[in-house]
């Protein structure tokens, strides 16, 4: 294989597995903060209980994302050389306002929270980790700006053999980059509620704890209906966006091949992109894809047909990943209101099979998640700046295939090791459940009758 | 122009207060299984960076950002010529980083013992890389009209280790130093000797580094160009002295702050000595990388510009805070009662 196929695999690859962590890290550390501040505010001990135990699985994690985020960064001047100069002036600036203005409010205040305990107030200490989650989503933000600019380039001239930026306004109000945030931090916010709903199912089936998961489940399971409302509704805009700035992405993820006004939504469809068509359309929904594309039923929707075949992304995948990561918003969606629902009413314990589903649904989100990515980044081909610059032309002339051979094995070899042992320590310390030990916490004058 | 010299001071800056602040989460973690001897003291190492670390290395990602944006050609071009090497930097980091947090969280000897071979090796490879790195880019890349012409094994010549050495040896006594300081009775005697023993080699090593570098690389023309930046490396060598006679005092604390100084003005040395050169060609100068002809535009530099005078003085005075939140040392009743702890 040849640089240019071994640094994509590599950049899939990593960039994939780093995304296994974030999300977590983005909605654990909101949900952990609103715990402690419940603590602070009511002195109910459970809470302070809940923060240290979500918390202590949310460091597992976080320690994970910190270090798979260094290779991120390194790789674009690694593997994707040409692109970093091709486009540094304007992609540069966001990574480098991310690390001054995210990445260091997150990694100062992470060392607060876990070693502050005993040093600054309570009050503090709470404060010190909604630092962190704010620090956290800010990355986030910056990111997906610098994102959101290779999907919709803004505020750019070509000049000098280069894209350089004009304006820096533009850069951070593109609609694409703000919606592509939103969508992703709250999906996010759905795979920690998820994670909190499933680790809490599976103590509850158990009848482990059960105040003590009841209440994790209930908060978590407010946290994930509201995130999913809101992914579905920025996925909405988002889809709108991708209709107007990325065609080809948008013919893709709906597998539309020809031209037409009022394109309707086959429940069933298979696509057979060897014959550009499709080889089975079944229960259309008339003027569908056409509403989501531009909010007007009889919207024209340009089809791949339209585009020469080497501008157009690959059909299949493209396709299967959005429709997937659909259907599996719209079950979530639905279980996390009968979560909202049921953990409201009394005896959430007793709902056994309702647990069991709760339980197997921990990995949906995650899987979402990444197909999300999936049709981010694979829609977007052949692109690497979507009009501006190609895949093939942004890869690092000075390396040499063994180099991108020996770093792909050494990251599959490292991260599968790092990731078995993280599953190993978080599945370890979500069944040992909450530490009843306050000792190291509340000084000895302040506990009340634990 | 004025913004380019402020973006290549800004970047010498990062570089050195990174290898200031995580010189010494390195040298400790050089010295883990060596001044430690029992797991409650590796503990005691582990707490005595514990708050700090994470937060020391992002200075290594804002330095790495900041060459993105302010250098766009040098960061392409450093990071794809410099591909194995930083590929082991990659690696060791992402050990190191969750070496720490994994190694206390299964009782087992051979679980932490393992995370312990760990800590010491992926401490230990950074500093000699970046030192390595330094070198040779101090010395030049051998790159022209035709691109990179260096491997990895090149990368190993005699000055390049030498400047790998020097910094494995700084960190090593930078880190001592600071054990000596976070840490009571007889580990902090025994950090304290550490730093005295190994103080004799880095200063014999640290002459050599500045004899051979007159020979090695174009460093000196700019000093002798404008004499008054002989000031810097005259304020390295005093940080150096003053290491070991604060030391020799039994200040520790002044001995650190020293070492601080030794640390910041190595940096220092070599960056005043590249200007206006961000990576010199050592095939022809007219393939040097300078902050003129790999810069990034004059708007993306004066937006770079505003956002770091408005954040980083907001990032040191938060970072300040905690230091003093954490000044106390750490004893090994402490780490043993705090469920929190490493």
């Amino acid at each position: 294989m040849d640089v240019l196929t071994l640094s994509r695999l590599q950049f899939a690859a990593t960039t994939m597995f780093h995304f296994i962590f974030v999300p977590l890290t983005l909605g654990l550390s909101v949900l952990t903060a609103y715990m402690e501040t419940r603590y602070v505010r009511t002195g109910d001990e459970t809470y302070l209980k809940m923060a240290k135990f979500w918390g202590k699985l949310f460091l597992i994690n976080f320690a994970l994302g910190v270090v798979t985020g260094i290779t991120q960064e390194f790789q674009f001047g690694m593997n994707w050389a040409e692109y970093s100069r091709y486009v540094g002036d304007i992609f540069g600036a966001p990574l480098a306002i991310e690390a001054t203005v995210a990445f260091f409010l997150e990694s100062v205040f992470i060392g607060v929270w876990i070693f502050g305990w005993n040093k600054v107030s309570k009050a503090t200490h709470a404060v010190a980790i909604w630092l962190v989650a704010i620090g956290t989503n800010l990355s986030a933000l910056w990111i997906l700006l610098a994102n959101g600019w290779m999907q919709k380039p803004v505020g750019y001239v070509l000049r000098n053999g280069r894209a350089e930026m004009v304006d820096f306004l533009a850069v951070v109000t593109n609609p694409y980059g703000i919606i592509k945030f939103v969508h992703t931090l709250t999906s996010g916010y759905m795979v920690a509620a998820f994670f909190v709903m499933g680790i809490s199912a599976w103590h509850l089936l158990r009848k482990n704890r059960i105040d003590f998961f009841v209440r994790s489940f209930r908060m978590a399971a407010t946290f994930g209906f509201v995130a999913a409302i809101l992914v579905f509704l920025s996925g909405d805009f988002h889809a709108v966006e991708i209709a107007k700035t990325q065609p080809t992405k948008f013919a893709a993820m709906e597998s539309v091949w020809e031209t037409q006004k009022g394109v309707g939504m086959n429940l069933i469809l298979l696509p057979d992109p060897q014959n550009e068509c499709n080889a089975v359309e079944r229960l259309c929904i008339p003027n569908m894809v056409s509403m989501l594309a531009f909010h007007t039923p009889d919207a024209e929707i340009k089809g791949l047909k339209d585009f020469p075949k080497e501008l157009r992304p690959p059909v299949q995948p493209t396709f299967w990943s959005f429709r997937l990561m659909v259907g599996l918003g719209t079950f979530m969606t639905l279980a996390a209101l009968a979560g909202v629902i049921l953990s409201r009413m009394k005896n959430l314990e007793n709902r056994t099979l309702f647990l069991r589903v709760m339980l197997l649904a921990l990995p949906l989100p995650y899987i979402a998640a990444q197909l999300g990515w999936i049709v981010a980044e694979l829609g977007r081909q052949p692109w690497i700046v979507y009009g501006v610059l190609k895949t093939a032309d942004g890869v690092s002339k000075a390396v040499t295939t063994p180099q991108v051979v020996g770093s792909l094995v050494g990251f599959t070899l490292i991260y599968s090791l790092l990731g078995a042992i993280d599953i190993y320590l978080l599945a370890k310390y979500a069944r040992k459940g909450p530490d009843d030990d306050l000792s190291g916490i509340i000084k000895p004058a302040t506990v009340k009758g634990a | 122009m004025e913004l380019q010299i402020t973006w290549f001071v800004l970047w010498g800056v990062l570089w050195a207060v990174y290898f200031m602040l995580d010189g010494f989460v390195l040298g400790t973690g050089i010295l883990h299984n060596v001044i430690a001897k029992t797991d409650g003291e590796k503990r005691v190492l582990i707490n005595a960076v514990g708050p700090v670390w994470d937060g020391n290395e992002v200075w290594l990602l804002t330095a790495g950002g900041a060459t993105f944006a302010a250098f766009p050609t040098t960061y392409a071009l450093m990071f794809s010529y410099l591909y194995t090497a930083l590929l082991l930097l990659l690696f060791s980091l992402i050990v190191r980083g969750v070496a720490f947090e994994f190694r206390g969280k299964v009782e087992s000897a051979t679980w932490k013992k393992t995370w312990d071979v760990a800590i010491q090796v992926s401490s230990f490879l950074p500093a000699l890389l970046f030192g390595v790195a330094f070198g040779n880019i101090f010395a030049g890349l051998p790159m022209d009209a035709n691109g990179y012409h260096g491997s990895l094994i090149g990368l190993l010549n005699p000055y390049g280790l030498l400047t790998g050495v020097l910094f494995v040896l700084l960190f090593t006594v930078h880190g001592a130093l600071y054990l000596s300081v976070k840490s009571v009775g007889e580990l902090s005697a025994r950090a304290k000797g550490v730093a005295d023993k190994v103080w004799p080699v880095l200063l014999v090593v640290a002459v050599a580094f500045l004899a051979y570098t007159k020979f090695a690389t174009k460093l000196y023309d700019n000093y002798l160009a404008q004499p008054v930046l002989f000031i810097v490396p005259l304020l390295a060598v005093a940080g150096l002295v003053g290491t070991r006679l604060f030391s020799a005092k039994g200040a520790t604390l002044a001995a650190f702050a020293a070492s601080c100084v030794t640390v910041l003005m190595v940096a220092a040395t070599g960056v005043a000595g590249l200007f206006p050169n961000l990576i010199p060609s050592s095939l022809d100068p007219a393939y040097s990388l300078t902050i003129f002809n790999s810069s990034s535009s004059p708007y993306t530099l004066k937006i770079m510009t505003a956002v770091a005078l408005i954040f980083v003085p907001i990032v040191i005075a938060y970072k300040i805070w905690v230091y003093r939140i954490f000044r106390a040392p750490v004893t090994e009743a402490e780490v043993l009662n705090d469920t929190h702890a490493y």
